[in-house]
């Protein structure tokens, strides 16, 4: 009888752990905040009962141990494909709070995350093209654009973002999608302004690149840097730099060659 | 006129970024509101002949603030409001200028241009902390109350 009662306790220290990595994954790659993503799993894992957790996170990979009367227990899984995907920072979120509740038990929980994991994204790539295609329509305007470059900056707008999304599935390089789409609006808007569809090519290409501007990874730097995280922090302003500075060649070839 | 074009196109285009991130659908008229007002401060100051790097600092400032109350009222982390709050305020326009001027040999102007965006990057953070600060206080001062 006590062996039995100590192997379902054994089974159960694995699915408290399962339950706080799966959930630490799903935010990881969804875009949260990397001390958001410790202290989720750290707050998931103390309401179960655990006295004792660690947690050590970086952009690319999480490392959770809990101590328990067995000895220590650690776990690592490499985090590969991070997109953005702030419903699902959101859905954990709230389920974490759940369990703080006490309403949900280990099974339920991981049953729950399982689904946010597998749930499709919330918005079709074609809104999300839409969306980003009147984001630049409207940024243009704000930054004192004329009425005349609306619907030009809409559709450099829409089809930049739309080929940072293609050309990323056909090569896996962020750098280099990022500057083929600024490379593509600064061509379109060069043609636009050459034909006389558009009139002014500063405030044309500066609307559209908008949509491709690392304003998540500039957010989560300084916040993860705020609270102590620092080689994530670091990390993800060298990725936001990046970005920037590819939007920024990619604008610079077609610059060159007026 | 001028304002109440601003007015709408930051609200659009602020939950347009909303649906690029893929927020949730109940979300996004709080992302706009949230691009609305800070853009809207940003704007006004600078229109009062406020510097852009002292207006960048309120603004960003401001975002973080009604994040804040957004994530406490709504339960949801901050971070889906004050995303799309910031990308206006990120200076992709003074970033533009110095990367074209650098390219056109123009050294001293790039260099000027390249400065002010840094400058304007670094007021975002500012702006980020202050209102990290003022929350953490606010909460001390609430468990020392209940305490």
């Amino acid at each position: 009888m006590e062996i039995e009662d100590m192997e379902q306790y054994l089974e159960e220290q694995y699915d408290i752990m399962d339950v706080c990595l799966l959930a630490g994954k799903i935010m990881l790659e969804s875009g949260a905040e990397t001390y958001r993503v410790e202290d989720t799993m750290m707050r998931i894992a103390k309401n179960y009962g655990i006295k004792e957790s660690h947690s050590y996170v970086t952009p690319t990979g999480i490392m959770f141990s809990i101590e328990t009367e067995e000895p220590t227990k650690t776990k690592l899984i490499r985090i590969s494909d991070r997109t953005t995907d702030l419903k699902k920072v959101m859905l954990v979120n709230s389920t974490s709070r759940r369990i703080a509740n006490g309403e949900l038990d280990v099974p339920q929980a991981y049953r729950i995350l399982k689904r946010i994991y597998k749930d499709d994204e919330t918005y079709s790539l074609k809104t999300r093209i839409a969306a980003a295609a009147i984001s630049s329509g409207c940024f243009l305007m704000m930054f004192q654009g004329s009425w005349a470059d609306f619907i030009p900056a809409i559709i450099i707008g829409g089809l930049g973002f739309a080929s940072v999304v293609y050309v990323h599935d056909l090569v896996l390089i962020k750098f280099f999608s990022e500057f083929m789409a600024a490379l593509v609006i600064g061509l379109l808007a060069a043609g636009a302004v050459a034909t006389g569809l558009g009139q002014e090519l500063d405030k044309i290409i500066i609307g559209s690149v908008m949509p491709l501007v690392p304003g998540l990874l500039i957010t989560n730097a300084v916040r993860d840097l705020i609270a102590g995280h620092f080689i994530s922090g670091l990390s993800k302003g060298a990725e936001a730099f990046l970005t920037a500075f590819a939007i920024g060649s990619g604008i610079a070839v077609v610059v060159t060659m007026l | 006129m001028d304002i109440l074009i601003n007015i709408v196109t930051s609200f659009i285009a602020a939950a347009g970024f909303g649906i690029i991130f893929n927020a949730p659908r109940e979300a996004l008229w709080k992302c706009g509101a949230v691009g609305m007002m800070g853009w809207m401060a940003y704007f006004i100051l600078t229109l009062q002949g406020i510097g852009e790097v002292p207006a960048t600092v309120a603004a960003a400032f401001m975002i973080a603030v009604i994040s804040q109350v957004f994530s406490r009222v709504y339960k949801a982390p901050i971070i889906i409001y004050i995303v799309s709050g910031i990308i206006p305020l990120v200076p992709g326009g003074t970033a533009y200028n110095a990367m074209r001027s650098f390219v056109t040999n123009d050294y001293s102007e790039a260099l000027a241009f390249a400065a002010k965006a840094f400058m304007i990057s670094g007021s975002i953070a500012m702006g980020i902390v202050l209102s990290e600060v003022i929350s953490q206080i606010m909460k001390q001062s609430r468990l020392k109350r209940i305490g």
